[in-house]
C-alpha cells in the first residue's frame, strides 16, 4: 500500500512539473517573441484633422465629461476674416459678438478686433466641449483653421480609446508618445 | 471608353482644383500694427518614467503582498493592501493600464504588423503571472484594482449552489477567448470596453458603465467578487498559472488537524474539504470515466474549433470595417440611403466600395483563421474541467484550491492552530 501511494505521488509530481514547464513557455516565449515589437515610450491617441469629418462624437463618446478632445486653432492657417465661418451661425443678420449670433453652443470662442479688418479667434479650452460644429463652420466656409485634438492634460489614455471605436471615419488611432499631437499647420 | 476620357480627365481636374481651393479660401493677413500669431499650448502626455514608476509599484505591491499572504498571515494587512491599490491603480492611476486589459496589448502586438507594445503593458501582463506561478494568485489578494473594490465591498458572503457555480465559471474562459479574438483582429478591446469599475475609478462614465459597475458591486455585497470568478478573463490565465504555483497559501500555519471549522468561511468555495471519511467511488470506474474523458478532449476541441469558425463572419460584424461594408450592401440592396455616420464619412472620404470589401474580406478571413483556435482552447478547457471532475485524490488535510484561491485570506482565523513564534 505505502508502495502504491508513492507511486501515485510520483506521478502527480509529474504533472504538476510538466505543467509548471508547459504554462513558463509562454511566458518566455511571449516576451522573445515581441522583444522586436515593444516600444519603451508607448502610445498616445489622437486625431489626425486631415481625416476627421467633424461628426460630433468626440464630445459624446470620450469617457471624460467634457471631453479630452478639444478645438485647436491653427492661427497661421486662418484668414482672420470678419464673417467667421466658425464663430458665427449660418446666416446671421448682424456680424457681432452675441450670443444669439455665435455657432459655438459653449460660447468657448473669443473674437478681438485686431486691425481692419482682421479679427482674432481663439477657443477658451476650459469651456470648449468638443462638440467641432466650429470645426466643421470654418472648414465649410473658411479655410479649415480649426481642428480637432486630444489633449494629453486632460486625456487619461485609456487602453481602448471609446471615441476611436466609434469614429465613422477612423481618424483616430494609436501615435508614439513622443509625437503627440499632429498640428494642421505644421504637414 | 476613348469618348469619357475628356470628361474623366474634367472630373479630377475639378476635384484637384477643390482640393487645393479648400486650404487656402482666404488669403493669410499681412498685419501693419506687427500682430504676432499667438501660440498654441500643446500640454505633453504623462513621461513614460511615471509608467515605469507604476510597474515598480506593481512589483513592490506584489511583494508585499505575498509576504502578508504567506509568511505573515495578516488578512488585516491584505485589506489595508488592497485600500492601497484601489487608492493607486484604481482612484490615482484611473484604472489604466491594467494588467486585465494587457491580455489585448499582447495579442494585438503578436497578430498584427504596425503596433508596437509600450514595455509597460508587457510588464503589467508578466509580472502578475510569474507571481502566480512562484506564490499563487497575490495579484488578485491585494494588488488588482479591480479586485480590491470587490473585497472590500464583500460583506455578506452568500455560498452559490455548487451547479451554478462551476457553470458560470466556465463564462470567464468564453470571455478570454472572444476577447483575444477580437484583439488579435484589430477590432475591438472588449475587456476595456466592459470593464465595469473604471467608471467608478474615474466618477465619470456612460451611464450604463456606472449601472453595470454598480449592480455588480451589489451583487457583490452577497456573491463576492462576482467579476473575478465569473468573468474575469486575466482570472483564467491566473488560474491556470497558480495550479502549478512553487508555493501557495495555506489555511493551517502548522498541521491541519482536520477540525473542519474553516470548512464553510469560502466564499468564493475554493477550500477543497480533506476526505478520510467519505466513500470513495470504485477506482476500477473512475479510471475508465477518467480514459473516456480523457480521448473525448480532442473531441470537444474540434467541436469547440468548428462551432467558432461557423459563427466566424457572425462574430466579425464587431469590426468597424465589416459592419459599414455590410451596412453598404444593404444601402444598395434596398435603396435607401443610410444615415450611419460611418456610411456618410466613407462617401466623404473617397474612398472606392471594392477597397472597401476586399478589406473587408481579408478580416473576415483572419476571423476565419483566427477563431478555430479559441475554439479548440475552449473545447480543451471544457474536456480538462471534466477530467479534473474525475479526480478524486485521497487528501487528509484541508486546502485551498489553488486555481480557485484568491489569497484573501478569511480562512486565516478560523484556524484554531497556532504557531508559537
Amino acid at each position: 500500500m505505502k508502495e502504491g501511494n508513492n507511486k501515485y505521488q510520483s506521478r502527480r509530481d509529474f504533472v504538476r512539473t510538466a505543467g509548471k514547464l508547459i504554462v513558463a513557455v509562454p511566458l518566455v516565449i511571449i516576451p522573445v517573441f515581441l522583444a522586436k515589437k515593444t516600444s519603451a515610450s508607448g502610445y498616445v491617441w489622437q486625431i489626425d484633422p486631415f481625416k476627421c469629418t467633424q461628426c460630433g462624437q468626440c464630445k459624446t463618446n470620450c469617457v471624460l465629461t467634457p471631453s479630452a478632445s478639444k478645438c485647436v486653432h491653427a492661427f497661421r492657417m486662418c484668414g482672420y476674416c470678419d464673417l467667421c465661418g466658425g464663430y458665427l451661425r449660418q446666416g446671421v443678420k448682424t456680424i457681432s459678438t452675441g450670443a444669439e449670433n455665435q455657432l459655438c453652443p459653449t460660447g468657448a470662442i473669443t473674437r478681438k478686433f485686431v486691425e481692419e479688418p482682421y479679427f482674432e479667434y481663439t477657443i477658451n479650452e476650459e469651456i470648449c466641449d468638443g462638440c467641432a460644429k466650429c470645426v466643421k463652420g470654418c472648414g465649410d466656409f473658411g479655410n479649415g483653421s480649426l481642428y480637432m485634438q486630444i489633449r494629453h492634460d486632460r486625456c487619461v489614455n485609456c487602453n481602448q480609446c471609446s471615441i476611436a471605436r466609434t469614429c465613422p471615419s477612423n481618424a483616430i488611432s494609436r501615435i508614439p508618445a513622443n509625437i503627440a499631437y499632429l498640428p494642421k499647420d505644421k504637414r | 471608353m476613348k469618348k469619357a476620357l475628356p470628361y474623366i480627365i474634367l472630373i479630377l481636374l475639378l476635384f484637384w482644383h477643390m482640393a487645393l481651393y479648400a486650404q487656402d479660401r482666404f488669403p493669410r493677413p499681412e498685419f501693419e500694427s506687427g500682430h504676432v500669431y499667438p501660440t498654441n499650448q500643446m500640454p505633453v502626455p504623462r513621461a513614460p518614467g511615471w509608467e515605469y514608476f507604476d510597474v515598480l509599484v506593481l512589483i513592490g505591491a506584489l511583494i508585499v503582498t505575498t509576504w502578508l499572504a504567506l509568511k505573515k498571515r495578516s488578512r488585516q494587512g491584505l485589506i489595508w493592501m488592497s485600500v492601497f491599490s484601489l487608492a493607486y491603480f484604481g482612484f490615482y492611476r484611473q484604472g489604466c493600464i491594467c494588467a486585465v486589459g494587457s491580455v489585448q496589448n499582447v495579442s494585438l502586438a503578436l497578430f498584427n504588423t504596425g503596433y508596437s507594445i509600450p514595455l509597460t503593458a508587457l510588464l503589467f501582463f508578466i509580472i502578475p503571472l510569474l507571481f502566480a506561478l512562484a506564490y499563487g494568485r497575490v495579484f488578485c489578494a491585494g494588488v488588482c484594482p479591480l479586485g480590491a473594490i470587490q473585497e472590500l465591498t464583500g460583506l455578506k458572503p452568500v455560498k452559490l449552489p455548487k451547479a451554478v457555480e462551476i457553470i458560470l465559471a466556465f463564462v470567464p474562459f468564453i470571455y478570454l477567448g472572444i476577447a483575444i479574438l477580437f484583439a488579435s483582429t484589430n477590432s475591438q478591446f472588449l475587456i476595456c470596453r466592459y470593464d465595469p469599475f473604471v467608471g467608478i475609478f474615474r466618477l465619470d462614465a456612460p451611464y450604463t458603465m456606472i449601472i453595470f459597475g454598480a449592480l455588480l458591486l451589489l451583487a457583490g455585497i452577497f456573491v463576492n467578487r462576482p467579476y473575478c470568478r465569473f468573468l474575469c478573463p486575466y482570472g483564467v490565465l491566473l488560474n491556470i498559472f497558480s495550479r502549478f504555483a512553487g508555493k501557495h497559501l495555506t489555511i493551517t500555519p502548522a498541521e491541519c488537524t482536520n477540525c473542519r471549522l474553516c470548512e464553510e468561511v469560502c466564499p468564493y468555495d475554493a477550500i477543497i474539504p480533506s476526505d478520510t471519511e467519505q466513500k470513495r467511488e470504485e477506482p476500477e470506474r473512475s479510471r475508465k470515466r477518467f480514459i473516456l474523458y480523457f480521448l473525448l478532449v480532442p473531441l470537444f476541441a474540434v467541436t469547440g474549433a468548428f462551432l467558432l469558425y461557423n459563427l466566424a463572419p457572425g462574430l466579425s460584424g464587431v469590426n468597424n470595417t465589416v459592419r459599414l461594408a455590410r451596412e453598404i450592401r444593404t444601402e444598395k440592396k434596398t435603396g435607401n440611403e443610410s444615415e450611419l455616420k460611418d456610411v456618410v464619412a466613407f462617401k466623404e472620404s473617397g474612398k472606392t466600395e471594392s477597397d472597401l470589401f476586399s478589406e473587408e474580406e481579408l478580416i473576415i478571413g483572419r476571423f476565419r483563421s483566427g477563431s478555430p483556435w479559441a475554439g479548440a482552447f475552449l473545447g480543451i478547457s471544457f474536456g480538462i474541467g471534466m477530467i479534473s471532475l474525475t479526480i478524486r485524490t485521497k487528501r487528509n488535510e484541508y486546502k485551498p484550491h489553488q486555481g480557485k484561491c484568491y489569497s484573501c485570506g478569511r480562512c486565516f482565523k478560523y484556524c484554531p492552530v497556532k504557531v508559537k513564534v
